[in-house]
């Protein structure tokens, strides 16, 4: 680089830095703006429209993402990308979904935004017949692999009762906010996969939730210290039955439902109550949810919170 | 001139074969498989009328040019002689007598045996199947160490085109075998050139009887030739006896180097006619190409029947003495799991030499070479393990790169409807029974549900199992937390079954409010 171009590449950079300052300062206003106008509720359901639609209505009426994800934030949004199965499946989150999440996440300021799940079948099949990976890059996300064991920290969880400590993807455990993005769906061990049981995707050893009752287990790793700023429950397509895999589409039901909240335990309860209009599934059987409440990580009581319903 | 467009040629042909093999990530498009698929044998036991018409055709026409640019074997001992006259200056070949004996001893024991369903010492043998175990088994782990090295780079920078890969070890005796076949045929070529190819290779036996009446021929021009010797320090293949002018065109794997060396251009390669009119069967008289062929089965069963019960006999002293000590059963396969496609386990003997391509490109990593778990005649074969996975339910990639038809190409259709096994379930080991706790672990993987969670006490569920609608694939046996013995596992199957999957019809549900 000669003495020209370097003067030019100084004094343009000068000027990038200049107006993004600017835009920082703007933007810092319309959230403080947004914020104040915007009414909050503990948790927001919606119904009847398509995934990236419903989303957009939902996060309004809790704010805005501004209120979750801040300028600069290096952000995770897991989504379930576990089974080798196409979106109209059910079997993994819509990849609208997460691609709008992403989106909204830059808006907001996010500096990155990485993607991954641990799936069970052969993990490049996952990302790609999924839509995820696709999505997710086009969105301007990473997607990052979780197939290796070298991915995965050692983090302790002291609050747990069965589970004391677990391998946890660095993408979560070096991220500055993260995002659960499940879909609901049945689980032949769970009876039901929800928000807490996403959580399976982010630790590296599943077998050991599976020997030390999977019930507590999946309940224990939702007490690890690094939360979810938002729990996103994708109902669009529901597995109604031979979940999580599926084996046909005739376990699929198409419900477009949609619930957002930041208590995980609620979440799971508003979505378990939604499941069981497709099929009895009372929440006692779910037993993880009560077993999160007991360990104080939320309330299943839904009529003691704020909560929007909307319908499309 | 033409050993310049051999040496391009073949330098393409074993990259392409060789990254192909490598190619863990799918870079290579499927078409990329023709150098595999153009191999001799891989041709005959696919019985791929066009592929082997073309070799002899090639053969008869030119000479060996398959042993000179298409074999990977051959052009794995020309780099290694290449690089030994690197190393030794003054490096001579020599005229030598041909090894008729031993060259056609060889063919015919690998021709008896593999006509008695006895194909290890065809696949021994075999230049493609034994440099597909070189790639497999010590190649590969290479390849695969690098990558992992590029990816600890780009990753340390947030760059994640590379992703990391493991490498496990494959299997001793395979391993072994590789070794072994690198480092024999690697010491050969560094001393004497081809001699591999003219005593011990099957595929260069047969195409050296064809290339004796090839029309294009390398000749020594009397009135030119001096008997200087040049060309014969320069034959690879010891077939030049420039003293008496003459080639032996058994061996000669039209390499050119002959043609290069002469200081005198006394070397023309070009069509010969017959001197005397002899009538030529253009139809080797021995070929192992023959479509009927008896097998002795009773002998394949006594065989297989010995091993079978040897096994046996071990685990039931073992489960003897473990029972003895734990209250959980150990129960062990009893019977092998063949990959998808591979018909029975008569089929998958006699058409597999073992050149693990399958092993190589199996994104799940449960193909691994077989020991005894098929009878000597099936070791290094194909079987199923699940130590680091199960068989993906989708996926058919093992049959779609297998170039003899050991492992059949099948539709993803056809592939849901293979049973390659059947599922095992022992209630003692399992969680949900011993614990009393959630689990569920085999069922979540189950892609057809023949392990289905049925209502226990209480709210547990615990797994039923339908042995009719599975396709062995191995994610319960995989995922099965139980320790130390696992509650369920798949036994192999001799013969492939097709499954019969129900179709479901899907209800019609209409979802009015939130239900909260």
């Amino acid at each position: 680089m000669d003495r020209r171009n370097f003067l030019k590449a100084i004094a343009l950079s000068g000027a990038t830095l200049t107006t993004i300052k600017d835009a920082e300062a703007m933007s810092i206003l319309t959230q403080s703006f947004q914020t104040t106008q915007a009414a909050k509720y503990d948790l927001v359901a919606v119904m009847g429209g398509e995934p990236e639609v419903m989303f957009r209505k939902a996060i309004t009426e809790m704010g805005g993402m501004k209120n979750f994800i801040n300028k600069g934030d290096k952000v995770c949004v897991k989504p379930n990308i576990g089974w080798d199965q196409p979106p109209e499946m059910g079997a993994d989150t819509n990849p609208k979904l997460v691609a709008e999440i992403i989106k909204q996440c830059f808006d907001a300021g996010a500096r990155e935004v990485v993607v991954f799940d641990h799936p069970c079948d052969e993990w490049r099949r996952c990302y790609t017949n999924s839509g995820i990976e696709a999505a997710a890059k086009a969105a301007g996300a990473k997607v990052v692999p979780a197939h290796q064991e070298s991915y995965y920290k050692e983090v302790s969880v002291p609050k747990g009762k069965n589970l004391k400590s677990a391998k946890i993807h660095e993408a979560i455990v070096d991220s500055d906010k993260w995002i659960n993005v499940p879909c609901l769906k049945n689980h032949g061990g769970a009876q039901l996969t929800i928000s807490m049981k996403n959580y399976m995707g982010i630790v590296w050893d599943r077998r050991y939730f599976h020997a030390n009752d999977l019930q507590q287990c999946i309940a224990d790793i939702c007490t690890y210290e690094k939360r979810p700023v938002l729990n996103v429950v994708d109902a669009y397509r529901i597995m109604k039955t031979n979940g999580p895999r599926g084996k046909s589409p005739s376990d699929v039901v198409l419900a477009k439902g949609l619930f957002i909240s930041q208590d995980i335990v609620a979440v799971d309860t508003a979505a378990a109550n939604f499941f069981n209009q497709v099929r009895e599934m009372p929440i006692e059987k779910v037993k993880h949810i009560a077993n999160a409440q007991a360990l104080g990580l939320g309330t299943m009581n839904l009529d003691s919170l704020k909560i929007k319903r909307i319908k499309i | 001139m033409l050993k310049k467009i051999r040496v391009i040629v073949s330098l393409v042909l074993v990259s392409l074969i060789t990254l192909y093999f490598l190619d863990f990530r799918g870079f290579l498009p499927q078409r990329f498989s023709f150098p595999a698929e153009i191999q001799f044998i891989p041709a005959v036991l696919a019985l791929n009328v066009g592929i082997i018409v073309a070799l002899v055709m090639l053969t008869l026409i030119f000479g060996r040019i398959y042993c000179s640019s298409v074999c990977p074997m051959g052009i794995y001992q020309d780099v290694v002689a290449w690089l030994s006259k690197k190393f030794t200056k003054k490096k001579r070949y020599t005229y030598s007598k041909a090894k008729t004996v031993l060259r056609w001893s060889v063919l015919a024991a690998v021709g008896i045996t593999f006509l008695f369903g006895f194909t290890f010492l065809l696949g021994l043998l075999d230049p493609y199947g034994a440099y597909g175990r070189m790639v497999t088994h010590l190649f590969r782990p290479a390849y695969l160490a690098g990558n992992n090295v590029l990816e600890a780079i780009f990753t340390s920078f947030g760059n994640y085109t590379f992703y990391k890969v493991a490498i496990y070890g494959l299997g001793v005796f395979s391993t072994i075998i590789a070794l072994v076949t690198l480092l024999g045929i690697g010491l050969l070529a560094w001393r004497n050139g081809r001699t591999y190819c003219n005593t011990l290779c099957p595929v260069g036996t047969v195409l050296g009887f064809l290339s004796r009446f090839s029309f294009f021929k390398i000749q020594l021009e009397d009135d030119k030739c001096n008997s200087c010797g040049l060309c014969t320090m320069k034959c690879k293949a010891s077939c030049l006896d420039a003293k008496n002018k003459k080639v032996d065109y058994s061996r000669c794997v039209t390499c050119f180097n002959c043609i290069e060396s002469c200081n005198r251009d006394a070397i023309k390669y070009a069509p010969v006619l017959p001197r005397r009119k002899r009538i030529v069967d253009p139809m080797p008289a021995y070929s192992y190409d023959k479509p009927s062929k008896s097998v002795d089965s009773s002998k394949r069963r006594f065989l297989s029947a010995t091993v079978l019960t040897a096994i046996a006999a071990g685990n039931l002293i073992a489960q003897e003495t473990a029972g003895k000590l734990l209250p959980k059963k150990e129960l062990k396969r009893q019977t092998p799991i063949a990959p998808p496609g591979a018909i029975d386990f008569d089929h998958l003997r006699e058409k597999c030499i073992s050149c693990h391509l399958c092993v190589s490109k199996c994104p799940s990593h449960v193909i691994k070479p077989a020991f005894l778990e098929y009878g000597l005649g099936g070791m290094m074969q194909p079987l199923l393990y699940f130590d680091h996975g199960f068989c993906n339910y989708d996926c058919t990639i093992c049959g779609d790169v297998c170039p003899t038809g050991a492992l059949k190409p099948l539709t993803v259709e056809e592939k849901r409807q293979t049973q390659m096994g059947q599922v095992h379930f022992i209630l003692e080991n399992c969680i949900v029974y011993y614990d009393e706790t959630s689990c569920g672990a085999c069922s979540e993987h189950c892609p057809t549900q023949a392990v289905s969670m049925v209502p226990y006490k209480g709210a547990l569920t615990i797994p039923h199992i339908e042995p009719s609608i599975c396709v062995g694939c191995g994610g319960c046996e995989s995922i099965c937390p139980a320790i130390p013995y696992k509650a369920i596992f798949v036994e192999g199957l001799e013969t492939q079954n097709r499954i019969e999957i129900k179709e479901e019809k899907a209800e019609e549900i209409e979802i009015e409010d939130f239900g909260f």
